[in-house]
């Protein structure tokens, strides 16, 4: 007679039978977990703090730009701060990318091993400078050189439009800050792109040299096709870093209630962030405060938005590898 | 024409046929008294080696005795390793391809490698990879299709995959991706092909395939193949040169020649122990 003991069983509680197994599983779940709580927690403190936001400004909170808490009745709209924030991310992209990726290309296929390594701690330890201290040296430093830079462009490329200055008032420019958040993503970047180049199967690098391929074009071809979803995420990654950066900006960028669409040299405009850190010392009563939490909300929501699409492009583009 | 006019324009296409085939074949690239380093290690002493035009030749020894590294001197991918060295030259249209006025493209271009591991560009098509030798190259060639279908079909692929030409190549088998890989290494039109343990990474059955390949290719391209597979050497190879390094010794050849003497009747004791199966 069959043993019915023999019948199906089941054999994950025969592997995780050791005690101290056990308990080491509890504990990685419940720290796995913690992240989502931590996630969810600050998702449900802010987003109650939007309700009040709303029942006082309506839909106007996000699509009007202003102020005027001490107004009757008070109006407050940070459409200019959120376009703000994307668009000293997108200048932080437009001159951080091209850099991060010459730079880990050049880490990757073009330094000797040695130069690449010691270069390669360095740009580590840029990720390592105290954004603080980055905004004191855009402050002093960067802001009147990023002057002249300013001028220039206008002077010489003001007939594009996104290079125009009307009010020749070149001080804490969507440009500026931009500059600065470029200096804070290229680490982040370099990082991964050079993670991502450096993983290219050697036998396709062989087979483009076999087939009489200039670095050039076994870069274009080979790796960089190769490497697309990663190079996408790693710029992604920075973009987010770009949009919640915080310190930094708020030392060089001017903020200005109104919405800056283009002018990229010319004050005007903000950020979500410099918004609430430089009302935050100052604000007038728990109204504005709680507007600002809710302000706090919507760049929240938009980072999460960024980092949603990047990993939706990154599965994407992994998937056309194939 | 009457018929013995006719029988006798037979009889001498038949002898001609027969005076070409065992008419010395020129040379068609040449290795003389090649010695490699990497960095101060020499690796290969005194490698002289002839590839006569059309032909197939085999290079077997066991591992680590040089093979693949002297097949990557002979069109110039080894000098892409830091620290690499040779002396000594090798031969193709009448000049040493290491001269100063020498394109190293050119000659990766006319020389063509296939290497142990399928390495079709993963990214692309079976289209695209058949023609990203000229995209890469910059090389212009016209009748981009014909180039496709001649190519797949010489490498025996064609049939296969004609209905999926725009399919991703990653979608292949290992067998599949390695006639791909031969076909973009034909489309640029290479007179020789290297190739460095083509079925070591594939099954019996493309294996047999490729070495089909090989053969038919010998019409038309001079073929270079370090291969492990003894048997392989025997189905494929006209001539066959036997590599050998002793301990802590650079590699050397010990004996060359027509593969069924070196199989058959090999000269030197240390070719017989070793196609014999006694060591390596």
């Amino acid at each position: 007679m069959a043993n019915p003991d023999l019948g199906q069983r089941d054999l994950q509680a025969a592997a995780t039978s050791h005690r101290g197994d056990r308990i080491f599983n509890r504990v990685v779940t419940g720290a796995a977990f913690t992240a989502l709580l931590v996630l969810a927690g600050i998702a449900v403190f802010l987003g109650i703090q939007v309700i009040p936001a709303f029942q006082s400004q309506g839909l106007s909170f996000l699509t009007s730009t202003g102020w005027d808490i001490n107004t009757d009745p008070p109006t407050a709209g940070i459409f200019g701060m959120l376009y703000g924030s994307l668009l000293i991310a997108g200048i932080g992209l437009v001159i951080g990318t091209p850099v991060a990726l010459l730079l880990s290309i050049f880490l990757v296929f073009i330094a000797p091993p040695r130069v690449s390594r010691i270069l390669t701690n360095f740009i580590d330890l840029m990720a390592a400078i105290p954004s603080v201290i980055l905004g004191l040296w855009a402050f002093y430093i960067l802001n009147s050189q990023a002057q002249v830079w300013q001028e220039l462009l206008n002077q010489y490329l003001g007939w594009i439009p996104i290079f125009q200055n009307d009010s020749g008032n070149f001080q804490g420019t969507p440009f500026i800050a931009g500059f600065v958040l470029a200096i804070m993503m290229i680490p982040i970047v370099t990082s991964v792109t050079r993670e991502v180049l450096g993983r290219t199967p050697p036998e396709l690098i062989n087979a483009s040299e076999a087939l009489g391929c200039s670095m050039w074009t076994m870069l274009r071809y080979v790796a960089l096709p190769y490497g697309r979803g990663g190079i996408v995420g790693g710029i992604m990654l920075g973009l987010g870093r770009a949009l919640g950066e915080t310190v930094a900006v708020f030392f060089v960028l001017k903020i200005v209630f109104d919405t800056n669409w283009y002018h990229v040299i010319e004050s005007g405009g903000g950020s979500v962030a410099t918004l609430i850190v430089s009302r935050f010392g100052e604000v007038s009563g728990a109204f504005e405060l709680n507007l600002l939490l809710a302000a706090g909300f919507f760049l929240f929501l938009g980072t999460l938005i960024v980092n949603v699409i990047a990993n939706l492009i990154v599965t994407r583009t992994g998937r056309l590898q194939k | 024409m009457s018929t013995s006019e006719f029988e006798e324009i037979i009889v001498l296409e038949e002898q001609l046929i027969e005076a070409e085939a065992t008419a010395p074949r020129p040379v068609e690239l040449a290795a003389q008294d090649v010695s490699v380093w990497f960095g101060k290690r020499k690796v290969l002493e005194g490698v002289s080696i002839d590839f006569p035009k059309n032909t197939v030749t085999a290079l077997i020894g066991p591992s680590g005795c040089g093979k693949s590294t002297f097949i990557r001197t002979l069109n110039r991918l080894h000098e892409l390793i830091p620290g690499a060295a040779l002396a000594g030259q090798v031969v193709y249209e009448g000049q040493d391809i290491y001269s100063k006025d020498v394109d190293p493209v050119h000659i990766r271009l006319k020389i063509g490698m296939v290497f142990q591991k399928p390495n079709p560009f993963p990214s692309m098509t079976i289209r695209g990879n058949v023609l990203s030798g000229l995209k890469l190259s910059g090389m212009k060639r016209s009748g981009h299709d014909e180039i496709v279908e001649e190519t797949l079909t010489k490498a025996g692929l064609w049939k296969e995959v004609k209905d999926r030409l725009n399919h991703a190549a990653g979608d292949l088998s290992g067998g599949q991706q390695q006639r791909l890989v031969i076909a973009r290494a034909l489309a640029v039109n290479p007179h020789v092909l290297l190739m460095d343990e083509p079925c070591s990474a594939l099954d019996p059955a493309s294996t047999l395939k490729i070495e089909e390949t090989i053969r038919d290719l010998s019409s038309s391209v001079t073929i270079v193949i370090v291969t492990h597979n003894m048997q392989q050497a025997v189905r494929v190879a006209d001539n066959t040169a036997f590599f050998l390094a002793s301990e802590n010794e650079p590699g050397h050849v010990v004996e060359q020649g027509v593969t069924t003497d070196i199989f058959g009747n090999p000269q030197d004791q240390r070719t017989l122990d070793y196609v014999n199966g006694r060591f390596g």
